[in-house]
């Protein structure tokens, strides 16, 4: 790029092919991190100058003051728990009630003829306006909780995984079934590992979604959880406890993009680096 | 279909009809093809003979006529059509029981990519993934094996090497084949019997008799591929010179190499 090519005297010039440089792990690792290390240094900087105030937000040092608090009263880790189950048993749930949606819709002519129109009906009602109903239908347990986290995360996966499904190469489709192949051995070895990119984002929204579904049930009658620590908080103005629920909800988030990271690696060994396929 | 004597047919096609709109494409169609024998489909592009292998081959149906062909068939497709998700070995036996794997690779053996078993399908060549192909075909022992332009995506070189192969493991495992083409070369090359589809039916269908190994310098060759080039509406040049053809995959013209 910057050396001028050099012209032998036919009027030829050497090919230059610009490769990717090769960076060490631990550069990438520093160059992600300098994101989050800046807003950091920013709000620490904001509330030793005074221009952050406690009453607005606490400062680091206070946030940390909490965390070691609440943990060491056990409570950061009893409502983790509680709040982890619930948004686990929730998002599995809607996960498969997705994944059997998607799939059944995307490959079956009758199932999205049968289904679509009213599972897109469905997916337009904002979930939040569910949590009376829910209240109305369940009381105020965990089964409206968790059911509340399921239905949210139920349509991304649906989205995703009939979009993937119908975007199958149907020649590949036709091929296998030339071979003797069953429509179930089709879903499975073919159709499912090729919609993975599409289920896997899938993935990515619903975890997002069973978080912010878990904070709007959470607001309600809980007597446990991340947003339990969050309204008492509220009713003694502790912003630093507040900071620390808001900072778990933005780790849980973060942890759920590194499960599906790690996944994506995992689960598709056959991808090139190239992306070529054949 | 009973006897497995030289004589009885592996494809039987009575009056075959395949209409798009108002378009005959196939039209009172007949052709047999004995067990073992191997018969080259010539014709232009869209002259439907991608429609009769895909009646062949259960894939397309018929609007009419009868239709005989075995149990046991395969394809080759003119794309290699591997499940990018399954390692070489798994789309060889694809759709097989799990006990086959050791018959898969003995097909692997027989197309020399027995170390390619464990390899994501993209990482082969165009010419390999082919091969692939040929052996996921080839393992399921087909009394018919449908051959679909399964060279045109490759190239001249590779496609040379293909046609040795295909030819041979023909011999071999003796299915009877149908190989749809617009090669005349490769037509002549391989086949007992060329055929030439035109206007929904075959024009032309006789025996090749040119001594194996076939060369195309040989005058038999040389009048032979003049006369289908002709069926096929081509003019040939008068010196077949062997002119190098770019390999453009899904070319529709006929090829003249």
């Amino acid at each position: 790029m910057s050396a001028p090519p050099k012209t032998t005297a036919s009027g030829l010039v050497t090919p230059r092919p610009q490769l990717r440089k090769a960076r060490s792990r631990s550069y990438a690792l520093t160059v992600r991190a300098f994101g989050p290390v800046v807003l950091l240094a920013l709000w620490w900087v904001a509330s030793a100058t005074g221009l952050l105030t406690p009453d607005v937000l606490a400062s680091p040092a206070e946030v940390l003051r909490a965390v070691v608090e609440l943990w060491d009263n056990g409570q950061l880790s009893d409502a983790l728990t509680t709040s982890l189950t619930r948004s686990g048993i929730g998002l599995l749930i809607g996960l498969a009630a997705g994944l059997t949606l998607g799939i059944t819709t995307g490959f079956t002519r009758l199932g999205d003829e049968l289904l679509d129109s009213s599972l897109q009906t469905l997916r337009t009602i904002p979930f939040l306006s569910l949590v009376p109903l829910f209240m109305v239908w369940f009381g105020i347990n965990e089964t409206a909780k968790i059911l509340l986290i399921a239905v949210a995360t139920t349509f991304p996966m649906y989205v995703s995984t009939s979009s993937g499904v119908r975007n199958t190469d149907p020649k590949l489709i036709e091929a296998m079934r030339s071979f003797g192949m069953g429509r179930l051995a089709t879903v499975r070895e073919v159709v499912l590992p090729g919609a993975l990119p599409s289920l896997l984002a899938g993935l990515r929204l619903s975890m997002t979604l069973s978080v912010i579904a878990l904070i709007a049930a959470e607001e309600i009658n809980a007597t446990a959880g991340i947003g339990y620590l969050m309204s008492q908080a509220q009713s003694y103005a502790r912003t630093d406890i507040l900071a620390v629920c808001i900072l778990v909800y933005g780790l849980l988030g973060l942890a759920a993009d590194i499960v599906v990271r790690l996944l994506e690696r995992v689960l598709m060994p056959w991808r090139t680096p190239q992306g070529a396929s054949r | 279909m009973t006897t497995d004597t030289p004589t009885t047919p592996a494809v039987r096609v009575r009056d075959l009809r395949r209409v798009f709109g108002d378009r005959a494409v196939l039209d009172d169609l007949e052709l047999d093809i004995a067990r073992g024998e191997f018969v080259a489909l010539l014709g232009a592009s869209g002259s439907g003979k991608t429609t009769l292998l895909r009646i062949l081959g259960a894939l397309d149906g018929a609007d009419g006529g009868e239709v005989l062909v075995p149990e046991a068939r395969t394809i080759v497709f003119q794309e290699p059509r591997l499940v990018p998700s399954k390692k070489v070995l798994a789309n060889v036996t694809v759709a097989l029981p799990r006990s086959r794997s050791a018959h898969g690779l003995r097909a692997l053996a027989e197309v020399g990519l027995e170390r390619h078993a464990d390899a994501w399908p993209a990482t082969l060549s165009g010419g390999e993934a082919q091969r692939v192909a040929l052996a996921r075909a080839l393992v399921r022992e087909p009394e018919l094996l449908l051959l679909d332009e399964p060279f045109a995506a490759l190239d001249a070189l590779t496609r040379l090497k293909m046609q040795d192969l295909v030819g041979e493991l023909c011999r071999i495992h003796r299915p009877a084949v149908l190989l749809v083409t617009h090669d005349v070369d490769e037509a002549v090359r391989l086949a007992d019997r060329v055929a030439v589809l035109r206007d929904g039916r075959l024009i032309t269908d006789e025996t090749v008799t040119v001594d194996r190994p076939r060369d195309p310098g040989n005058p038999a060759f040389a009048a032979l591929r003049r006369r289908l080039l002709g069926d096929l509406g081509v003019a040939a040049p008068p010196q077949p010179v062997p002119a190098p053809v770019e390999p453009t995959p899904g070319r529709t013209e006929v090829g003249v190499i």
